[in-house]
């Protein structure tokens, strides 16, 4: 019997089709179909400005954006050389770690879900809720950030970041616990889990496997440690190895590795930099210091609205590299001197703004799914030549049709859940 | 340029005298320029000990209109031993650009190369089910070719108006 699978079923999250084969309820044969969510990603990105196309890598892999956002954002700083200060380099850990956490929670929260636990998915979503509430007072949004900048990130840390990132870690704490008592000797969980799916070193290598898929088989790859970026090599964390390769241990390793994140977290927090700057700026306000700027320079501090704070003047050497031909200039220089003006315009004039040098470049970080890496040629104008993203479930899922041969119907849910298939970074 | 790369690079020269056109290194990453027909044999040799560039990381291709040889296949290779990658670039021309499959080497190889196909019309000798991965099969054209307008609309079904 044949059986179309998706794309659009209540079991799949994601638009992915899977027709398979069927003799009773064992699967025979099968064939992934991918694309429904295709949208030009690369072509798109050939047509706008590298400062223009970061809101794009926002959509890839839209439960971890922040993961995107340094992946895409260290590419170009790889080409420009530039240094980021210290502070951000914290911050960018902090919210790539957050982000992780996000993205491993929703990826088991689903896969729990279509086994029947319902309760592990409300949990999850609930710690969830509590590491977006962090990312939401620090970018602003909870899901298309475009926090992560050229040259650092957008805006400081607001002032009671570490209550709120306490609680969240907590919160996060007690769920992971809830969640491995519900599920870890629970018979259901591992019939459908255990000995599922398994895959080999050597076939999860051929797959082009990597993240927490590929750890799960026993296999020492991280790129946090194999080619450390950021503050990584500072932190103490390890690397959860699974040790079958099957269903249940990519659940097992996932779950180490959020308490890995979280131990990352807590070590950032105690040695980010402390800001030099004054948290929030007490100053004139804004119409005030256009009308004073007519005649002559403003010297007071002017308050900015309050969806540009923690981007004052202020605080910009902590968080942005100090190199006004790769970051946007400060909004309150823009509106007030004639060369923040000028430099406003440098930037984002057609044909200006950040220009990297002839040549192309991979860089890769750590995402949610595993390596994520982007490929982008420069021909030393204004917008990339060629942008390729190497999409870490692209090669996971291309793996599907191997492991759910011979299988039944049923296991199709669990192997595709413990994936973390995403549609935006597959299609692209 | 590392010592360990330089040393990699020097001795495909000499393994493959001819096939390896060019050797480079761009923001610190090292690149050879290969003769597209000795692809395989190149990677094979790579594959395995001492080397062992054992993944495949990412397969792409780059579109230079203005050039002879108009396409560009990028490969890039990870070896887990000695942690460092290496990008092997090819170059085919635009008349019917074929090179060979690595299917038989690495299994992405397979979605890779059919993503490739779908985007630059690139051939894949021994591919074994080439096909178009992202565009339905009707699709005309390659949308990541120059000439591929960026605004162009081949809905497969007619937009409501």
């Amino acid at each position: 019997m044949l059986l179309n699978m998706g794309p659009s079923h209540p079991a799949m999250h994601g638009t992915i089709r899977i027709m398979l084969e069927l003799d009773g309820e064992r699967i025979l044969n099968s064939e992934v179909e991918v694309g429904y969510l295709h949208r030009g990603f690369e072509k798109i990105c050939e047509n706008r400005t590298y400062f223009n196309l970061l809101p794009y890598t926002d959509r890839l892999n839209y439960v971890s954006p922040l993961i995107n956002n340094l992946a895409y954002v260290m590419t170009i700083e790889k080409m420009l050389g530039i240094q980021v200060p210290e502070r951000a380099q914290y911050i960018r850990v902090i919210m790539s770690e957050l982000s992780r956490i996000s993205d491993h929670l929703t990826c088991l929260a689903a896969m729990a879900m279509e086994c029947g636990a319902f309760t592990v998915f409300l949990y999850k979503m609930k710690a969830r809720e509590f590491i977006w509430d962090v990312i939401e007072y620090t970018t602003g949004v909870r899901m298309t950030t475009s926090y992560i900048r050229i040259g650092g990130v957008r805006a400081d840390l607001y002032p009671s970041y570490r209550e709120s990132l306490q609680k969240a870690i907590a919160e996060t704490r007690k769920v992971l616990k809830d969640v491995h008592g519900l599920l870890d000797k629970n018979k259901i969980f591992l019939n459908r889990t255990r000995d599922v799916a398994v895959i080999s070193q050597e076939g999860a290598l051929s797959y082009g496997w990597t993240g927490p898929c590929l750890r799960s088989t026993g296999f020492y790859y991280d790129v946090r440690k194999a080619h450390p970026y950021l503050v990584y090599d500072r932190l103490n964390f390890e690397v959860p190895l699974g040790e079958r390769g099957d269903n249940f241990d990519r659940y097992v390793v996932r779950m180490k590795e959020m308490e890995q994140s979280l131990r990352i977290i807590e070590q950032a927090i105690e040695k980010i930099p402390a800001s030099s700057a004054p948290i929030m700026a007490e100053g004139i306000e804004p119409t005030q210091a256009i009308q004073a700027s007519r005649t002559k320079k403003v010297q007071k501090p002017i308050r900015l609205s309050p969806n540009l704070e923690g981007s004052e003047k202020e605080v910009y050497k902590d968080i942005l590299a100090n190199d006004n031909r790769y970051i946007v200039s400060p909004k309150e220089d823009t509106y007030t001197s004639i060369e923040g003006l000028i430099n406003h315009f440098q930037f984002f004039m057609r044909g200006h703004g950040i220009r990297p040098p002839q040549g192309e470049v991979y860089f890769s970080v750590e995402g949610g799914n595993g390596e994520l890496g982007f490929y982008i040629v420069s021909d030393g104008t204004d917008r990339p030549y060629r942008l390729h993203l190497r999409a870490p479930c692209f090669h996971i899922v291309s793996a599907l049709e191997y492991l759910i041969k011979g299988r039944y119907v049923a296991d199709v849910i669990p192997t595709f859940g413990s994936m973390n298939m995403i549609g935006g970074e597959l299609d692209r | 340029m590392a010592m360990e790369d330089k040393k990699i690079l020097d001795e495909l020269q000499k393994k493959f005298p001819g096939k390896i056109l060019e050797v480079s290194e761009v923001f610190g990453d090292a690149v050879a320029v290969i003769e597209k027909d000795a692809l395989s044999n190149i990677v094979k040799y790579l594959k395995n000990k001492p080397h062992e560039y054992s993944m495949l990381l990412d397969l792409t291709c780059v579109d230079y209109p203005e050039r002879a040889e108009r396409f560009e296949m990028v490969y890039h290779l990870f070896s887990f031993t000695q942690n460092r990658r290496l990008r092997i670039k090819a170059r085919l021309p635009e008349k019917q650009p074929a090179i060979d499959s690595l299917t038989s080497l690495w299994s992405n190889a397979n979605w890779l190369e059919r993503e490739v196909y779908d985007m630059f019309g690139v051939h894949f000798h021994g591919h074994p089910d080439l096909r178009r991965i992202f565009m339905y099969d009707s699709f005309e054209g390659f949308p990541l070719r120059k000439d591929y307008p960026l605004r162009k609309r081949q809905p497969l079904i007619p937009l409501r108006k």
